[in-house]
């Protein structure tokens, strides 16, 4: 056989043998309760410093709406927060509902990490709370120093869960014994194991992206409409220059992420292209569908040698296959990891040509571009990063199948053997479906209200 | 080092019971507040009072989750995969509860608020009626070590898991009873004060009815557990909590709301320190010791260093949150619910500013 077989010993769980019949119903539930929580995630990495970053402008500026716009953000912020914090308290009840003997073996191992999670959401709880309650009530200077512990617990509280994500990928920090059980646990190493820095940036990058090109997307809306005032402006110009400097940088870490996980996951590799065998100088194919039967991707536009360059920025360097691990150890579904990945890249090039574009206008004409296109790209870029990122996280989730624990342990030995599972699916797709709607009604009832009444007259006037 | 660990699982299940049933508890008298006129007053306290802390309150939830998942991995396993009805419950509630609350806030009819109100006040009371179920099947002995190896149903809807489940309700409502009646205080609504207190001796009485009725329960359903708690350390910790509660009762009577939100929080710690005395050594009684469920001291050791550094930044934070919500800088303005959406009448200030 060509190239390494990758031999895997695998864990025995410590609550013995599952027989569930419902994996898939498990796994589709864990996905869409990541797909609801996603979107707030990015938010919380990004959206306050953007916040603070506007309640600055206006402590330099003493322009009004400045303020006006960060106080009602930060409205908008503590309403995401809140539905996060739900969110991802359902997140933590799941790990152990749906996936018990993941929890109860390798919990000892990263669990720690939920732990500094979890103060960094109790203190961003908590000062939150204080920065929306106490405009107008706290003198400004003191105020926007209290939305700095939020930037931070911001950052903190995500860059936690990461480490577990990059710890599932690259399990360290432990041994194992003859038998298969783990033994000397360490858990430190394992928070801060070798795929954590490059997940870590770039999610971070992904979440800014997300974040302010949605944000810049409303006031995209009002500037289509032909409303240049301050207020639109400024809701623009910021988060628009913001997403518009990240989408370049994220090419470059992506790239990155390429790179690590061809050195420490071939056979994710070998699934973001469908490559059926250890190959040098290995193509990658655009579009297309990956034929199981055949081995082959067909109706593509193969481009020689692409996927080399991409993995290891050599036109000739030999790539892993599938086939370097036996057939149960691949990813089922290849081609949604194909063009999960392949969705990723397509939006990540164009967000960042359009951030290329939009720099480039500022530093010759030291103005916003002119075209109607550019700003209707700028509407439409929020929902594309957001399934650019989206598309991410299936990439490299599903692209880890069939393990939880990357060659330690597969989903099907770590999911719960409880019943009822579709039920807990449907109730749960109904609840996620109305909130949802929820939460889009009333971010549109609060863009409808006039700006000027975040202002108070007494500010106002000064 | 697993005792320690065991309390402050002990701790983060005290104050969430605490701080977070306390708002869980807002949400029943919400729910029973009767119509939007009669209630709206009641509701719009419970907003204004809420508001700024749920989320913070909520958080010791996960709290408790990481700690028993991190320190007692075999015994969060063996836990979520038998319970997993009432705990998709819970966690099914608290999405509907958070959003809905969160929502309220801003709604703009009287038909708006009413549905979130709904959902908010129903949920608040399926909320802790599954987790409390969730409790009283660890605590009688129904949950095997394993994968869902427990019955899916029996394990909770039992005598002793429906005891604790309406306990964990009305005692909710009992300590949100308090805190209200000392915020309608802070507020400024006097007639509040008076609907609070009337609520929280009504609902004082009945926990303490429930609590001495439920003895009985477990002693025919969980025998193990009734007689840890009727002797040796589980007695004395169970005499201490109905002395706090009946000191508690004694301070709403006179109408000492703020220290009795202290004695009413020492009620609670300590029937869960006689619970865990009462099935020391298990953690699940029967089946899983607390020095077997534990994880190794490397994982112990440097999950009690974060929780101490956690702690370092965290009392600080949380003491500046209190003293700000308690010197009222955070307040709003406070109104009845259902007064946004329609003209003042002299009811609104029964007191006669």
């Amino acid at each position: 056989m060509d190239g390494m077989l990758l031999a895997a010993t695998e864990v025995v769980g410590k609550l013995g043998e599952s027989n569930q019949e419902h994996l898939l119903w498990a796994r589709e539930l864990q996905a869409m309760s990541f797909i609801f929580h996603i979107p707030l995630v990015a938010f919380g990495i990004a959206f306050p410093a953007i916040v603070v970053f506007m309640e600055g402008l206006y402590l330099r500026t003493g322009q009004p709406h400045y303020r006006a716009l960060a106080k009602r953000w930060s409205k908008v912020m503590i309403i995401l927060f809140a539905v996060g914090v739900v969110t991802g308290t359902i997140l933590s009840f799941e790990f152990g509902l749906l996936w018990p003997d993941f929890m109860a073996t390798w919990g000892e191992v990263f669990g720690l990490a939920f732990g500094l999670e979890g103060f960094s959401f109790f203190v961003e709880a908590i000062f939150i709370a204080i920065y929306v309650y106490g405009w107008d009530r706290i003198p400004p200077r003191q105020h926007i120093l209290l939305g700095i512990p939020i930037v931070i617990t911001g950052i903190t509280g995500s860059l936690t869960v990461i480490a577990v994500n990059g710890w599932m990928n690259h399990p360290v920090g432990f041994d194992l014994n003859a038998a298969g059980e783990v033994i000397n646990v360490r858990p430190w190493e394992a928070l801060f194991n070798s795929f954590f820095w490059h997940e870590l940036t770039h999610m971070y990058i992904a979440g800014y992206m997300v974040c302010a090109f949605i944000v810049a997307g409303v006031y995209a809306v009002a500037w289509l409409r032909g409303d240049r005032s301050d207020y639109v402006r400024a809701g623009l110009v910021v988060p628009l220059t913001i997403a518009c400097l990240a989408a370049p940088v994220q090419v470059v870490v992506g790239d990155w992420a390429g790179r690590t996980v061809a050195e420490d996951q071939p056979v994710k590799l070998a699934t973001f292209e469908g490559l059926p065998k250890t190959t040098k100088g290995a193509p990658f194919h655009i579009l297309g569908w990956y034929d199981k039967s055949t081995q082959e991707v067909k109706w593509a536009i193969e481009i020689p040698d692409l996927l080399s360059i991409l993995a290891y920025h050599d036109p000739d360097a030999t790539v892993q296959g599938l086939d370097s691990v036996p057939a149960d150890d691949q990813p089922g579904p290849i081609n949604l990891v194909r063009y999960a990945f392949q969705t990723m890249i397509g939006i990540g090039t164009l967000l960042a040509a359009m951030g290329l574009f939009y720099a480039a206008v500022w530093w010759r004409r030291r103005r916003l571009p002119r075209s109607k296109w550019f700003f209707r790209l700028a509407v439409a870029a929020g929902p594309l990063a957001l399934i650019a990122m989206i598309a991410g996280w299936v990439t490299t989730e599903v692209g880890r199948q069939p393990w939880v624990v990357y060659q330690l342990m597969r989903v099907d030995n770590a999911v719960t053997d409880a019943g009822g599972l579709p039920i807990a699916f449907f109730v749960a797709l109904a609840i996620y479906a109305s909130l949802t709607a929820t939460v889009v009604w009333l971010l549109r009832r609060l863009a409808r209200h006039p700006p000027d009444v975040e202002v108070p007259e007494s500010l106002e006037a000064t | 080092m697993a005792e320690v660990c065991l309390a402050l699982a002990i701790l983060g299940v005290t104050a969430y019971s605490v701080l977070g049933g306390a708002d869980l508890g807002g949400g029943f008298w919400d729910l029973t507040a009767g119509g939007d006129r009669r209630g709206g007053r009641v509701r719009g306290l419970i907003q204004w009072s809420m508001s700024p802390v749920w989320e913070a309150n909520h958080v010791w939830l996960i709290f408790v989750l990481v700690i028993l998942w991190t320190a007692f991995p075999l015994f969060f396993g063996s836990m979520m995969s038998t319970l997993y009805v009432p705990l998709f419950g819970a966690a099914f509630g608290i999405i509907l509860r958070g959003t809905a609350f969160a929502v309220r806030g801003q709604a703009a009819t009287i038909r708006e608020a009413r549905g979130f109100g709904a959902v908010f006040a129903a949920s608040s009371v399926l909320v802790p009626f599954c987790l409390g179920a969730a409790l009283g099947g660890i605590a009688s002995g129904r949950v095997p070590v394993g994968n869902a190896l427990g019955a899916p149903f029996e394990s909770w809807i039992n005598p002793t898991s429906i005891m604790v489940g309406v306990l964990a309700v009305v005692t909710g409502a009992y300590i949100a009873a308090v805190y209200l009646a000392a915020d309608a205080v802070r507020a400024g609504v006097p007639d509040l004060v008076d609907a609070f207190r009337r609520r929280a001796l009504g609902a004082g009485v009945v926990a303490g009815a429930i609590a001495i009725g439920g003895l009985f329960v477990l002693r025919s359903d969980a025998r193990d557990l009734f007689d840890g708690l009727t002797s040796g350390g589980g007695l004395v910790f169970v005499a201490l909590s109905a002395a706090f509660g009946i000191a508690t009762l004694a301070l709403v009577w006179t109408r000492r709301f703020a220290l009795a939100r202290w004695t009413a929080a020492g009620a609670v710690g300590c029937i869960a320190i006689g619970w865990a005395f009462a099935q020391s050594p298990y953690l699940l009684p029967g089946e899983l010791t607390l020095d077997a469920a534990a994880a190794p001291d490397a994982t112990l050791t440097a999950l009690l260093i974060s929780v101490g550094v956690g702690v370092l930044v965290l009392v600080p934070s949380l003491l500046y949150l209190y003293r700000l919500v308690l010197r009222g800088t955070l307040d709003q303005r406070f109104e009845a619910l259902d007064q946004r959406f329609r003209p003042l009448t002299t009811d609104d200030h029964p007191e006669g500013s």
